[in-house]
C-alpha cells in the first residue's frame, strides 16, 4: 500500500500563489488536477470526495438488503441495477479523488478502519420493502439537491463526475417515489408500510445536509473556494420545499407537527432537527454503524485471497510477456 | 429416480395462500407434486421454458446475493450485472411460459407463487454461493453450456423463444468471458487460489451432468425444431472446459456421482430456503401490486 498521505511535506505556499488561485476561483474557472492548489483545498476535497465515494459503497448495503426479497421481478431488477449504479458511482468518485494524489487503497483502508466517514443515513436499517421506496425518494432526492450544486464545484474532476452521477440519481429518485406512490395507493398494509418508512426516514434525511450553518466547521472555507455553493441550511430548506408537495400528492404524512407553509418566504417551515441524534450517529453510535463497517471489513478480508490471486496472475503474465519480448 | 416410491400423502402447498387467480386451475390444485412422482408434466413447451427460465432466475438470485459483499468493487458491479441479465432473461421466458400455458399466470405469478417442487432448474444453479471460487467456477461451467445452448435456441421454430435466446446469447458470451478470465486468475494465481478453484471444480463436477440430460418431455419439441437436445452439446462443452482448465493449471475431475432431479422438481434442500427468502414479501401480501 502506498503511503501517499505520508509523502514529503508540500512546499510552502506563497501569498501570491494563494491570491492567484483565489482569483481563478472568483472568475469561475475550474481547477484541474495538475494546477496549483492550496494544501487545505486539496485536503478538503479529498475529505469530501472520499466521503462521497464511501457513502456510495456503504449505501449498497441497506438497499442490497432487499434485493433477495424484492416483491416482483421488475422491482428486483431495478433494485439490482440501482445498487450496481451506486457501486459504479463509488468507483467513479474514487478515480476522480485519485487525481488529488491519494490512492484508492488508502481511501478504502481509511473507510475500513473507521477513520473516514460516510453519510450517516446509511447507518439506519431498512426494515421493510417501503424503505427501498423511501430511500430512493428522500435519500436520493436529498443527494440530488446536494450534488446538483456540487456539479458546479470548482474542482473539475469532481464537478464532471457529479454531472454524470446526478443523471442516474434522478432516475433512482423517480423509481423510489414511484414505489412509494404504488404502496400509498395499495392495500391497507402497504399504506401502513410506506407511512412507517416515511416516519423513520424523514428526519435522518434532513440530517443529510449536515449541521446547521452556525455549527458547520468546514463550511465557510468551502463556500469561499466554491467547493460548496450553498450553505447546509439553504440546501435543507430547498429539499423540504421540494418534498412536501410530493408527499401531499401521494397522501403520505410527514412526521413534523410544525410543518406549515410560510407565504411570506415561500418556504415550508419545519421543526427542529434532533442534532443530538445526528452527532451520536456520526460518532459511531447509530443503529447500524457497527454492522455496516463489519460487513465492509468482512467482504474485504474474505476477498483478500482473490485480490492476491489477481495480482499474482497479472505479475506472472507481465513477466511472461517481458521474457517473450527479450 | 432413486427417490423411492411416491409419498402416501400428497405434498400440498401449491401457493395455497395465494389468491384464486394465481392458483393452478386443475381439479387437483391442492396436490401439486413433482413430476417425478406423478409422471405428469405441463405441456412440453411450458416445461421446456420453465427449465430455461428457472435456471436463470435461481442462478441470478444467487449471484445477486453477492451485491455489496464481493472481493473487489469491480466484482460487485460485474456480478450484479450478470444477475441482472439472467433475471431479465428469466422474466421474458416466464412471461412466454405463462402465455403458452394459457392459465393467465404472469411471470411474477410463476416466479413468486410456485413452490420448490414446481421449479425446474438445475441443482447446480441452486447450490449456495460458497466462496468466490465456487461462484466463479459454477458460473464458468454453466455459461460454457449456456452460450452454445442459446446460440442454437436462437434458431428455434418458436419465434419468441428464438428472440429471447438471441438476446441472451450476447449476454452469455460476456458472462462466459468474465468467468473464464477469473478461472485463469484463480487457477494460475496463488497456491491458495489454485487450491480453492480446484476444490470448487471438484465439488461442483457431480452437478454438471444434469445440464446434458435428455428426457421424453422435450423429445417432441426437439423433433419440431423448437428446442434442442442438450446431450448434443456435451462433447464440445467438455473440450472447451478442459481447454480453460488446462490454461488455468486445473485438473478436470473424473466423472463419479451424477446428481440430478432438478428438472423433475426434486431439488436439494437449498432451494426451499432460497425461495422462502425470495417469495416472502410477495406471498405475505397476496393480490397486492408492487
Amino acid at each position: 500500500m502506498t503511503p501517499t498521505n505520508a509523502a514529503a511535506p508540500p512546499p510552502p505556499e506563497t501569498a501570491e500563489q494563494l491570491a492567484a488561485f483565489e482569483a481563478r476561483i472568483a472568475a469561475g474557472e475550474y481547477i484541474e488536477p495538475k494546477d496549483w492548489m492550496p494544501e487545505r483545498y486539496r485536503k478538503q476535497l479529498i475529505r469530501m470526495m472520499s466521503q462521497h465515494a464511501h457513502s456510495e459503497i456503504v449505501g449498497m448495503l441497506p438497499e442490497g438488503n432487499w434485493i433477495t426479497r424484492a416483491p416482483s421481478l421488475r422491482r428486483k431488477m431495478t433494485l439490482i441495477a440501482k445498487v450496481q449504479d451506486e457501486g459504479g458511482h463509488g468507483h467513479y468518485i474514487y478515480c476522480a479523488t485519485e487525481t488529488l494524489g491519494v490512492s484508492r487503497d488508502q481511501m478504502v483502508a481509511d473507510l475500513l478502519s473507521g477513520k473516514a466517514k460516510y453519510s450517516s443515513i446509511f447507518n439506519y436499517p431498512t426494515l421493510t420493502w417501503a424503505d427501498i421506496g423511501v430511500i430512493g425518494w428522500f435519500v436520493d432526492g436529498a443527494a440530488i439537491v446536494n450534488q446538483t450544486v456540487l456539479a458546479k464545484a470548482s474542482y473539475g474532476p469532481y464537478a464532471r463526475s457529479m454531472i454524470r452521477i446526478c443523471k442516474e440519481e434522478n432516475f433512482h429518485k423517480r423509481q423510489g417515489y414511484e414505489i412509494c406512490a404504488v404502496l400509498a395507493s395499495g392495500t391497507e398494509a402497504q399504506r401502513a408500510m410506506v407511512q412507517d418508512a416515511v416516519n423513520r426516514w424523514w428526519w435522518p434525511s434532513l440530517m443529510m445536509f449536515g449541521p446547521g450553518d452556525a455549527s458547520s466547521p468546514n463550511s465557510e472555507e468551502l463556500l469561499r473556494w466554491k467547493v460548496k455553493r450553498f450553505s447546509n441550511d439553504e440546501l435543507r430548506q430547498r429539499f423540504v420545499n421540494l418534498t412536501v408537495p410530493q408527499a401531499q400528492a401521494i397522501d403520505v404524512a410527514l412526521p413534523d407537527p410544525e410543518l406549515r407553509y410560510d407565504a411570506a418566504s415561500g418556504d415550508w417551515h419545519f421543526g427542529q432537527v434532533d442534532w443530538n441524534e445526528f452527532w451520536q450517529v456520526v460518532k459511531g453510535d447509530g443503529p447500524c454503524n457497527r454492522e455496516r463497517l463489519a460487513a465492509r471489513n468482512k467482504a474485504h478480508d474474505e476477498g483478500a485471497w482473490v485480490r492476491a490471486a489477481a495480482e499474482a496472475y497479472a505479475a506472472r503474465r507481465a513477466g511472461a510477456a517481458a521474457s517473450a519480448a527479450a | 429416480m432413486g427417490y423411492g416410491s411416491a409419498p402416501d400423502e400428497p405434498e400440498t402447498g401449491a401457493g395455497s395462500d395465494a389468491p384464486e387467480r394465481y392458483r393452478p386451475v386443475s381439479e387437483r390444485a391442492a396436490a401439486v407434486r413433482p413430476s417425478a412422482s406423478t409422471g405428469e408434466h405441463a405441456a412440453p413447451l411450458v416445461e421446456a421454458l420453465l427449465r430455461l427460465a428457472d435456471d436463470r432466475l435461481v442462478l441470478g438470485h444467487r449471484l445477486s446475493e453477492w451485491c455489496g459483499h464481493a472481493p473487489i468493487l469491480e466484482e460487485d458491479i460485474a456480478l450484479a450485472n450478470i444477475a441482472l441479465d439472467l433475471i431479465g432473461q428469466a422474466s421474458l421466458l416466464l412471461e412466454h411460459a405463462g402465455q403458452v400455458e394459457g392459465r393467465g399466470r404472469s411471470a411474477d405469478a410463476l416466479a413468486y407463487f410456485r413452490d420448490a417442487v414446481e421449479f425446474r432448474n438445475l441443482l447446480l444453479a441452486e447450490l449456495p454461493n460458497g466462496d468466490f471460487a465456487v461462484t466463479i467456477v459454477r458460473q464458468f461451467l454453466w455459461s460454457a453450456f449456456a452460450v452454445p445452448h442459446l446460440k442454437q435456441l436462437s434458431a428455434s421454430a418458436d419465434a419468441t423463444l428464438a428472440g429471447i435466446a438471441a438476446k441472451g446469447h450476447k449476454e452469455a458470451t460476456y458472462h462466459l468471458r468474465h468467468a473464464a478470465d477469473w478461472v485463469l486468475k484463480l487457477g494460475d494465481g496463488t497456491v491458495e487460489s489454485h487450491a480453492r478453484a480446484q476444490r470448487a471444480l471438484d465439488e461442483l463436477w457431480p452437478y454438471v451432468h444434469e445440464m446434458f440430460r435428455t428426457d421424453d418431455v422435450e423429445a417432441p419439441l426437439v423433433a419440431a425444431g423448437v428446442t434442442i437436445d442438450p446431450s448434443t452439446l456435451q462433447l464440445a462443452w467438455r473440450e472447451s472446459v478442459a481447454s480453460v482448465c488446462r490454461a488455468a493449471t486445473l485438473k478436470v475431475p473424473g466423472d463419479g456421482w451424477k446428481a440430478q432431479g432438478g428438472r423433475e422438481g426434486r431439488h436439494t434442500e437449498h432451494l426451499g430456503h432460497l425461495l422462502g427468502e425470495m417469495q416472502i414479501l410477495a406471498r405475505s401480501h397476496p393480490g397486492a401490486e408492487w
